[in-house]
C-alpha cells in the first residue's frame, strides 16, 4: 500500500473540502482498503466519513425508508424498522458476504462502489430509491450508470438512500460461493401502480428486467412468468458462471421472489 | 493410576493459541531487522533478457537488490526434489535445476527473479516495483494432458516427461482382463489444490557477524530437513551454523515441507548484506507459490465378473509436477499413489503406469494424503460404478472383495499388518442407515430434489516412510524419528521430538504418551519440537508419521529411562535389578515393598549420594544424569482403513449440492485422544468436501492463476457441512509397540471418492467431475430430464 494523508472529518462540509481527484472517501474500507492494498488504487487523502454523525441512521416515514451512508449492512439487517417496513431490504442486507463484512460494509460505500455483483443497487432500482448526495437528489435509474460506476461526480458524498415502501418485495441471491457476492440476485418489489423486477449479477450493471416486470405488473403470479425464457445474451460469463447458467438462475430466483412475496 | 492414553485429554496448546498467545514466524522481529520484498515473474514462461536494479537501488530505504546472476556466482545450490524414480525403461527421471532467484527463465507465474531489501516494508515494495526486467515471454504449457506433445520448457527434458514410471505386471493384467465378464472404465480428473494453511508462509533471518551463525526462525513442517537441505544442497551454512527454528506454525498440510526459494535466498542474503531480514508471504504470494496438491488425469479400468469378482485393474496417470519437481513431488504421484491404487480389495493382477510431465504452473508436491487420495478416487469410483453396472449393491460388491485375511499381501507392493474392513463397512452402514436410504430418497424427490449415496471404503499406507519398506522399492531415504527425554534433576520432564507439531496437538498427545510410559502427571512434562539447537536431528511432520514414528521414539527412549531408573533404584534400596517393579512411576522392590519413586531416582542420577551414605547410587558401568534417546525406524507402514459413506441432496433447478449426512468409520488401532483424533477427520473431512465440491483452481491458457484470492478460490466453510457422524473400529498395528496407526490424513483420503459417488449417484449414474460446482450439476440435471423424457 503506498502512503497517503488520512482525515477523518466531522462533518460533510470539511469532508467534501478535501476531496480531490486524488481523493477517496473512506467508509466501510471493504472494497477501498483492499484494493489499495493490491495496488489497484492509490490515493493522496483518505477521507474517513465514518465520523459524520449525520451520515448514520434509518429513519421510516409513511412512504420511505431513508438510510444514512455510513449505516451498516449488519444495523440494516437487525433493524426492526426496516423489518417492518421493508422486510426483503434487512433480508438482503443480512446476506451480504460473510459477518465481517457485515459488520463493516456500509450502503453508501456498496453504491457508489456499483460493483456488478453487490446487492443494494437491486434493492435501489426495485423500489425506486432516491440517493441523496450533499450536491442533489439522484434517481436509482440514473445513478448506476455502468460498470463500477455512477453519476457521482468527483468529491460528491452520498448522504443517504431514501427507498420507496412496497406492497410486497423480495429479494433472492445465488451467492458466489467463494466471495458469496450474487452470481445472481433478484429484487421483486410490487408498488401500487406496478411491479419492479431488478436484477444484479447478470450483466455489467444492475438493470430492471422489463419483460418480466411488465408481465408481473399485469399478473403479479409465479404462472404469470412461468416458462418465460430469460435471454442470455449481453449476461456476464466467467469462470463462476456462464452466461446461460445465469439467464437460468434470473427467471429461477424471479419466481421464488415472486412466491416468497 | 488411570491410563492417560485413551482419554480426551484438553489440548495444552489451546490455552496459547486461543487467547491469541502464539508465537508464529511473522510474530519475530529482530533489531536493526530489513524487510524483503520479491520481485515475482508475471508470466508462466520466460526468458530473462536482462535484469536492471539500478533504479531500484536508489530508490529511498533500499538496503540491497540480489538477482539470480548474484546466487548463481555464489554458487548456492537450488531447490531440490527428494526421491528418485526411475523409469520403465529403466532411465532415471529428468529433474530441471531450480534456482532460488530465476536467472536466464522464469517458468510460473510467481517464480521469484529478484529480491529487494529495504529499511521498511513500503519502501521494499517502492523498490520491488522500480527492479526492470525485460522478458521474452515464451507460450506456456498448462495442460498436463497436453504437455507430452507441447515445446520442451526445461532444456534435456524431453516432451517435458520426468518419467514414465510402472509398478505392476502388464502381462498379467492383459491375462486377468482377457478373462473378464466386463470391463469398467473410467476416466477422471483429480483436479488441482492450493493447500491455503491459514498462516502464510514467513521467514525471518538472523546472521551473527561474530559466530558467523545464521538463525532461520520460518514456517516449516520439519526445521531439521531444511537446515539439513539448505547446508547439504544449498550450501547456505555448514549445517552447525546453521540453525532453523519453526516456532507455532498455522497450518501445512504438506505446503510448509519443502524449503522455499524465500528461505534460501534470505539465509544467505543476511549473510550479504549483514543485516537480519523480515519476509512475509502475503496471501496471492502463497496461491501463487506455496506448493499445490494433486492435479492428475487419470484412466483406470477395472475387469470384473459378473458376479462382481475384481480379477484385474489397471492405472494409466498423467501427474502434473507444476514447473519443478519438489522435495515429495515426484515421489507422491509414484510410491505414495501406485500401490494404494488397489485399495481395500483382493484384486489378482494390477499395474499402476504413470508419466509425470512439466507445466508452466505452481509446483505441485504432497498434499494432505498425498497420493493416497488420488489412488482412492480412483478405484472407489471403479468400484461404484462396477456396482452400477453389475446391478449389486454398492456394500456388497465391497464386501466381495475385502481380503478375509490378514496380514493381507496385496498385489503391487503393501502388506497389510492388520484390519477388519467388514466390520467397518458394516458399522457405517449402521450409523449411516444405509437401509433407510430409499425411503429418505422418496422423501426427496417429492421436494423435487435429487437425493444420492456414496460409499467409499479406503485403506492407506503411512508413517511415512520405513527404510525397510521404502529401499525394497528402490526408492532411497528412509525416515525415522528420533526422541530424546531429559529429566531434570527435580523431576521435570523434556521430551524432544524430530516431529513438527502445526495443528497435530503433540504438546497433548506426547505427553499422554510419556506420562504413561513414565508414571507422572502430564503437567510435569513439556514437548519440545521445531528447534534444531534443541533435540536430536529429526524427519518432521508429514504423512501421518508423528504419532506412528515420533511417538513410538518417544516411547521407547522412556523405555530405556526406565530400564536405567531401575538399575539406580536397584542399587539405591540395595536388590537385585529383578526384584525391582515399575509401576505408577514408583520403582517397587517385590520382596521388600520398599521403593523409590521416579522422581527420586532422576534426582539420585543428577546428584547422587547424601551425607553419611558410602555408597554412589549410580551403579557401576553406568553414568550420571537420565537423559535417553531414541530413534524409531518401523518395519513398516502403518495401515489405516475404513469406510465412509455420503448423502447428498442436490437442487436440480440451482445444481446446487447438500451434503445431508455423512458417516466415517475409521480404524486407528489405538487412539490416544479421541477428542483430538476427531478433529484430525474432522479438518480431514472438510478438506475432502471442499475438493470434491468446491475448490477448482484454474489457470487461463497463458498460465495465469485465474483464483488467486478468496473473491474466486473457493474454501469451503463450516456451513457446507452437515455434522459428521463419526465411528470406529479397532485391530492394533503390529508394527510399533503402541499398536497405533496415522490419522491425520484419513479423513481427505476417504472423503472426495465418498462425496462424489454420492452426486453420481444422485445424477443417476452421470459422471462428472471434481469440484461438482453448482453449474456443473445443474448442466448434468438438466441433461437427466432430457434423458428420462427420451426413456419416457
Ligand atoms: C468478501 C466480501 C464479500 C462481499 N459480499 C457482498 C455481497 O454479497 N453483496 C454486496 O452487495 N456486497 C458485498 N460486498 C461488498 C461490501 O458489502 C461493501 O458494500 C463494499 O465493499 C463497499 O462498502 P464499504 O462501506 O466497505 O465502502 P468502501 O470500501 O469504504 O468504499 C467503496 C467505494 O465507495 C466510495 N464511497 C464510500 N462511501 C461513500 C459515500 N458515502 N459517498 C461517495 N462515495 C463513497 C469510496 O470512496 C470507494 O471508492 C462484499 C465485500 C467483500 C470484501
Amino acid at each position: 500500500m503506498k502512503s497517503f494523508n488520512y482525515h477523518a472529518p466531522k462533518d460533510v462540509k470539511d469532508a467534501s473540502k478535501l476531496a480531490s481527484s486524488n481523493s477517496a472517501f473512506l467508509a466501510g474500507g471493504m472494497t477501498t482498503i483492499p484494493s489499495m492494498k493490491l495496488g489497484l488504487a492509490s490515493y493522496k487523502d483518505v477521507i474517513d466519513i465514518k465520523n459524520i454523525k449525520k451520515l448514520s441512521g434509518i429513519k421510516v416515514s409513511g412512504k420511505s425508508v431513508t438510510i444514512g451512508a455510513t449505516t451498516k449492512h449488519a444495523e440494516v439487517a437487525a433493524s426492526k424498522d426496516v423489518k417492518k417496513a421493508i422486510p426483503a431490504l434487512a433480508k438482503l442486507a443480512g446476506n451480504i458476504g460473510d459477518a465481517q463484512v457485515r459488520n463493516r460494509g456500509t450502503i453508501g460505500g456498496s453504491i457508489s462502489n456499483n460493483d456488478p455483483s453487490a446487492c443494494y443497487p437491486s434493492a435501489c432500482m426495485a423500489l425506486n430509491a432516491v440517493i441523496h448526495t450533499n450536491k442533489r437528489k439522484i434517481d436509482a435509474d440514473k445513478f448506476f450508470t455502468g460498470m463500477f460506476e455512477t453519476a457521482l461526480k468527483s468529491g460528491e458524498l452520498v448522504e443517504a438512500v431514501e427507498f420507496e415502501i412496497p406492497e410486497k418485495a423480495d429479494y433472492q441471491k445465488h451467492p458466489n460461493p467463494a466471495s458469496r457476492y450474487a452470481i445472481i440476485g433478484v429484487f421483486v418489489a410490487k408498488h401500487k401502480k406496478d411491479v419492479n423486477v431488478a436484477v444484479t449479477g447478470a450483466k455489467s450493471c444492475v438493470y430492471i428486467d422489463q419483460d418480466l416486470s411488465k408481465k408481473l405488473s399485469s399478473n403479479f403470479s409465479v404462472s404469470a412468468i412461468e416458462g418465460m425464457e430469460v435471454k442470455s445474451s449481453g449476461m456476464n460469463s466467467d469462470m463462476h458462471a456462464s452466461a446461460e447458467y445465469r439467464a437460468n438462475l434470473v427467471s429461477l430466483y424471479a419466481k421464488k421472489a415472486v412466491e416468497a412475496c | 493410576m488411570a491410563s492417560l492414553v485413551g482419554s480426551r485429554v484438553e489440548r495444552k496448546e489451546d490455552t496459547r493459541f486461543l487467547q491469541g498467545k502464539g508465537r508464529y514466524t511473522a510474530d519475530i522481529n529482530i533489531a536493526n531487522q530489513t524487510y524483503a520484498v520479491f520481485v515475482r515473474s508475471p508470466h508462466a514462461r520466460a526468458k530473462i533478457k536482462s535484469v536492471d536494479t539500478s533504479k531500484a537501488l536508489k530508490s529511498s530505504g533500499v538496503v540491497g537488490v540480489l538477482t539470480g546472476k548474484e546466487i548463481a556466482e555464489d554458487k548456492i545450490g537450488g531447490l531440490i526434489a527428494g526421491w528418485a524414480i526411475r523409469s520403465e525403461d529403466g532411465s532415471e527421471m529428468k529433474v530441471p535445476a531450480n534456482p532460488p532467484l530465476a536467472k536466464d527463465v522464469a517458468n510460473f507465474v510467481g517464480e521469484p527473479v529478484a529480491v529487494v531489501f529495504a529499511e521498511t516494508l513500503d519502501e521494499a515494495k517502492e523498490g520491488a516495483e522500480k527492479v526492470k526486467v525485460d522478458y521474452k515471454v515464451l507460450k506456456a504449457v498448462v495442460d498436463p494432458a497436453e504437455a507430452m506433445k507441447s515445446d520442451a520448457i526445461h532444456d534435456g527434458v524431453d516432451k517435458n516427461l520426468c518419467y514414465d514410471w510402472l509398478l505392476g505386471d502388464r502381462k498379467a493384467v492383459d491375462e486377468a482382463f482377457a478373462k473378464a465378464d466386463k470391463i469398467i472404465k473410467v476416466d477422471l480428473i483429480n483436479n488441482r489444490l492450493v493447500p491455503n494453511a491459514m498462516e502464510p508462509r514467513a521467514c525471518v533471518v538472523d546472521y551473527n557477524t561474530a559466530s558467523e551463525e545464521i538463525t532461520l526462525y520460518t514456517t516449516s513442517q520439519n526445521p531439521h530437513l531444511s537446515r539439513l537441505v539448505m547446508s547439504a544442497f544449498g550450501g547456505v551454512a555448514p549445517e552447525n551454523k546453521l540453525r532453523v527454528v519453526a516456532p507455532d506454525v498455522g497450518g501445512g498440510f504438506g505446503s510448509k515441507i519443502n524449503v522455499y526459494n524465500e528461505e534460501i535466498v534470505c539465509s544467505w542474503a543476511s549473510k550479504k548484506i549483514e543485516r537480519p531480514i523480515k519476509w512475509v508471504a502475503e496471501r496471492t504470494e502463497s496461491f501463487l507459490t506455496d506448493t499445490h496438491g494433486r492435479d492428475h488425469v487419470t484412466h483406470a479400468e477395472l475387469a470384473v465378473t459378473n458376479d462382481g469378482k475384481f480379477l484385474g485393474f489397471k492405472n494409466e496417470t498423467i501427474a502434473n509436477l507444476g514447473a519443478y519437481a519438489r522435495v515429495f513431488g515426484t515421489v507422491t504421484p509414484t510410491y505414495l499413489f501406485g500401490p494404494c491404487a488397489t485399495g481395500v480389495y483382493v484384486i489378482p493382477a494390477a499395474y499402476s503406469n504413470v508419466k509425470a510431465v512439466y507445466t508452466n504452473t505452481a509446483p505441485v508436491d504432497a498434499y494432505r494424503g498425498a497420493g493416497r487420495p488420488e489412488a482412492t478416487y480412483t478405484i472407489e469410483r471403479l468400484v461404484e460404478k462396477a456396482a452400477l453396472e453389475l446391478g449389486i449393491d454398492k456394500t456388497e460388491i465391497r464386501m466381495k472383495n475385502f481380503p478375509t485375511q490378514f496380514p493381507f499381501k496385496q498385489t503391487l507392493v503393501h502388506t497389510v499388518d492388520s484390519g477388519d474392513y467388514v466390520a467397518g463397512l458394516e458399522k457405517a452402514k449402521q450409523m449411516a442407515d444405509y437401509k433407510g436410504f430409499e425411503a429418505r430418497r422418496k422423501k426427496s424427490e417429492a421436494n423435487g430434489k435429487l437425493r444420492g449415496i456414496g460409499v467409499s471404503s479406503y485403506f492407506e499406507a503411512c508413517g511415512i516412510a520405513p527404510s525397510a519398506a521404502v529401499m525394497s522399492l528402490g526408492c532411497g531415504v528412509g525416515l525415522w524419528e528420533s526422541a530424546e527425554v531429559r529429566f531434570n534433576p527435580t523431576g521435570q520432564i523434556s521430551v524432544f521430538t524430530g516431529a513438527h507439531s502445526h495443528g497435530q496437538s503433540h504438546d497433548t498427545t506426547f505427553a499422554q504418551i510419556a506420562a504413561d510410559e513414565l508414571g507422572v502427571p502430564m503437567e510435569n512434562i513439556d514437548v519440545v519440537h521445531g528447534d534444531t539447537d534443541k533435540g536430536t536431528f529429526g524427519m518432521g511432520t508429514y504423512g501421518s508419521r508423528s504419532l506412528t514414528v515420533g511417538g513410538i521414539a518417544i516411547v521407547n527412549a522412556c523405555k530405556k529411562i526406565v530400564a536405567k531408573g531401575k538399575r539406580v533404584a536397584a542399587k539405591m534400596l540395595e536388590v537385585n535389578e529383578d526384584e525391582i517393579e515399575f509401576k505408577d512411576g514408583e520403582f517397587v522392590a517385590l520382596k521388600s515393598n520398599k521403593k523409590k519413586t521416579i522422581g527420586e531416582v532422576a534426582f539420585a542420577c543428577y546428584l547422587p549420594g547424601q551425607r553419611d551414605e558410602m555408597k554412589s547410587p549410580i551403579p557401576e558401568g553406568d553414568e550420571p544424569g537420565l537423559i535417553e534417546s531414541s530413534f524409531f525406524d518401523p518395519a513398516n507402514f502403518s495401515f489405516p482403513a475404513g469406510s465412509h459413506i455420503c448423502e447428498v441432496e442436490i437442487d436440480p433447478d440451482t445444481g446446487n449440492v447438500k451434503v445431508e449426512k455423512y458417516t466415517a468409520v475409521d480404524d486407528f488401532g489405538r487412539i490416544v485422544n479421541p477428542m483430538i483424533v476427531e478433529g484430525q477427520v474432522h479438518g480431514g473431512i472438510a478438506q475432502g468436501i471442499g475438493q470434491a465440491l468446491h475448490e477448482n483452481t484454474q489457470y487461463d491458457e497463458t498460465g495465469q492463476l485465474m483464483t488467486a484470492s478468496y473473491m474466486d478460490y473457493t474454501m469451503p466453510r463450516a456451513d457446507n457441512f452437515p455434522e459428521f457422524n463419526l465411528g470406529f473400529t479397532c485391530t492394533h498395528a503390529t508394527s510399533n509397540p503402541l499398536g497405533v496407526k496415522g490419522c491425520g490424513e484419513a479423513g481427505a483420503i476417504a472423503s472426495p471418492p465418498t462425496v462424489m459417488n454420492a452426486v453420481i449417484d444422485a445424477l443417476g449414474g452421470q459422471e462428472i467431475s471434481m469440484p461438482a460446482t453448482a453449474e456443473k450439476v445443474w448442466k448434468a440435471c438438466k441433461a437427466m430430464k432430457k434423458s428420462n423424457a427420451k426413456a419416457a
